[in-house]
């Protein structure tokens, strides 16, 4: 973890306002784990004052600019538009300045081998479980339930299925795959595979329907949150989440950005959702 | 600065300072709440280099703080009501001070109550601490006993939380001031008459910011305190009042990002400076304007950075 400056290698729009930046990264491939994130600022830029945080979806090599050069390591974030920060993101060039912080944060745990895995994704959320995906097929069975409001949210589905994954998308206007939600998809697979683990990520609401489903079946789960933070290292205190077993006298508060961004879901207080923060997301994306 | 300074040859400034009988390295420390305990930026820059460590606010017993979203980034500034969030006295004692001890770099411990038995009681506590350099006041808060009164905004409250806190601690006292006040002058000859030994200024300025798809607050709060770049220029004109208003050292805060920040302060009269959202954007912004005031020192030909404290010309 530490400050790099740097700059963009490429940046792409890959579906209706969503954008996958390629960032030069040295040292990432070997640092970087899977739902990890990093804290990106556009160099020089004020506004916007503070950074912005993005999981990392995949660390990889260029062949090096000329013969005898070391090739180029990156990393690669994938964004939608949303606000200022990230309509500024858009706009950014090959060779353009760029600051990242990181990897932050603790990511997901693969569990045992040879387990069947479901993964969840929501729209942008898909973007930290395409690292785990790749980790995860070399020795399991991988399964992603793909969910989001139209076609146009359903991004990456090639990358996925790349690697060897199972994909099933679901669309809420039934623009692409199946009719409905995400949760649904989720349910009939626990039926056919009641020992699977399952790793998700997405809108709050998903995340909570999500638990919901694994708490009943006692399924593990583990959930990748988002938050809005200033800091990204603990400091600011602007991204914590109540745990499990939280009183006045004894708080106990987890900062997404150093105790998360992924929590198994039994560190977590699910009552302090309940639909609260349904219109939070987006928010630092 | 005169034409004769310009021309001498300087190699290795001094930016030593002494504030209340403190001798800092440099006037860099960082802003109480945007440092964590210090740890948490140890992986990022070397803790030695700062003038001192200002810790987060501590209370008597743990906080829990306020709900979600607690920060939202406003033009050239952020709002935040983290709501004091902290991990109580003792806690910080049994395993945050362990840490901070080994450093070789003076350690302020921030402290806030919310009654003044509170804030003589965690001034006691804090008295225990034998490696603490000193102490710094939060004054920004309620009188839950006195109807809800911020002891900073009044006076009479300020003096009486500033006795109640001197009766007890054993240690220089750092009063920090809250800028939204009438008349910040009144506030600061009160605190130094009570007894304190360094005043620094300005907390953050109360704001607001609202959704307007929502049509609700963008924090969960209502309210936050607003800091960064945007209050910049507020918090140097209080450091000016404030300088000519006491005898006591001054310490500088409000939106400092860069070296050429830090240094307006100084000119203004503060002794040091402490640096808060610029430690959130950058990491390593306070090792950049350590650097940056030795540069201009250089550049200037000062050999003494107590030189500048206090040379606004007018």
């Amino acid at each position: 973890m530490k400050n790099l400056t740097t700059k963009v290698l490429s940046n792409q729009e890959i579906a209706p306002g969503y954008y996958r930046m390629r960032i030069l990264a040295p040292g990432y491939s070997q640092q970087a784990r899977p739902g990890q994130f990093i804290m990106f600022r556009v160099q020089l830029s004020l506004p916007p004052l503070l950074r912005r945080p993005f999981g990392v979806f995949r660390t990889g090599f260029l062949p090096p600019e000329c013969d005898g050069m070391p090739p180029l390591e990156y990393v690669e974030i994938l964004y939608k538009v949303v606000g200022r920060g990230t309509g500024i993101m858009q706009e950014l060039h090959e060779g353009d300045k760029v600051e990242i912080l990181g990897p932050l944060g603790r990511g997901f745990d693969a569990g045992p081998v040879g387990e069947e895995k479901i993964l969840v994704g929501g729209g942008i959320g898909l973007v930290p479980l395409y690292m785990l995906a790749s980790e995860l097929v070399k020795e399991n069975r991988v399964r992603l339930l793909m969910g989001g409001r139209t076609r146009d949210d359903i991004i990456t589905v090639t990358e996925f299925e790349r690697l060897g994954v199972e994909t099933y998308v679901s669309t809420e206007d039934g623009s692409l795959g199946e009719e409905g939600l995400v949760t649904q998809v989720l349910v009939r697979k626990l039926k056919k595979f009641p020992d699977s683990r399952v790793f998700a990520c997405g809108p709050m609401p998903m995340l909570e329907a999500v638990e919901g489903i694994c708490r009943d079946r006692k399924t593990p789960l583990q959930v990748s949150l988002e938050a809005l933070m200033a800091c990204g290292v603990g400091a600011c205190l602007g991204c914590v989440v109540i745990g499990a077993g939280h009183t006045t006298e004894q708080p106990k508060q987890l900062c997404t950005c150093k105790a998360g961004p992924v929590f198994k879901s039994e560190q977590l207080d699910w009552s302090q959702f309940g639909g609260k923060n349904q219109k939070a997301s987006g928010g630092c994306k | 600065m005169s034409s004769t300074q310009k021309t001498q040859q300087v190699e290795k400034p001094n930016l030593a300072v002494e504030i209340a009988g403190l001798s800092l390295k440099n006037p860099i420390m960082p802003a109480s709440g945007t440092f964590g305990y210090g740890e948490e930026y140890a992986g990022y820059i070397d803790l030695n280099r700062l003038g001192a460590i200002v810790t987060k606010g501590l209370s008597l017993n743990p906080k829990a703080g306020n709900p979600t979203p607690r920060i939202a980034e406003t033009v050239s500034g952020m709002l935040n009501a983290i709501g004091l969030q902290n991990v109580g006295v003792q806690d910080f004692a049994r395993h945050k001070m362990p840490y901070l001890r080994e450093l070789n770099t003076p350690i302020i411990a921030n402290f806030f109550g919310n009654s003044l038995e509170e804030y003589g009681e965690v001034a006691k506590q804090l008295s225990d601490i034998p490696e603490l350099a000193a102490a710094e006041l939060n004054i920004s808060c309620p009188n839950v006993k006195k109807g809800g009164i911020v002891f900073g905004t009044d006076p009479k409250a300020a003096e009486a939380a500033v006795t109640a806190v001197r009766k007890h601690l054993k240690m220089p006292l750092i009063v920090k001031l809250t800028p939204n006040v009438t008349d910040i002058t009144v506030i600061a000859r009160a605190v130094e008459e009570a007894g304190a030994d360094a005043i620094c200024c300005i907390n953050t300025l109360t704001g607001m910011s609202i959704d307007v798809r929502t049509r609700k607050p963008r924090l969960a709060n209502r309210t936050g305190g607003l800091s960064g770049p945007a209050i910049r220029p507020v918090a140097v004109r209080m450091v000016h009042q404030v300088v000519q208003a006491v005898k006591v050292p001054v310490i500088g805060v409000g939106g400092i990002i860069r070296a050429e920040d830090a240094l307006e302060f100084l000119i203004a009269g503060a002794s040091a400076v402490q640096v808060g959202t610029a430690n959130f954007i950058n990491p390593g912004a306070m090792m950049d304007i350590i650097d940056g005031l030795e540069r201009f020192c250089i550049d200037e030909g000062i050999e003494d950075i107590n030189r500048l404290v206090g040379s606004l010309e007018i």
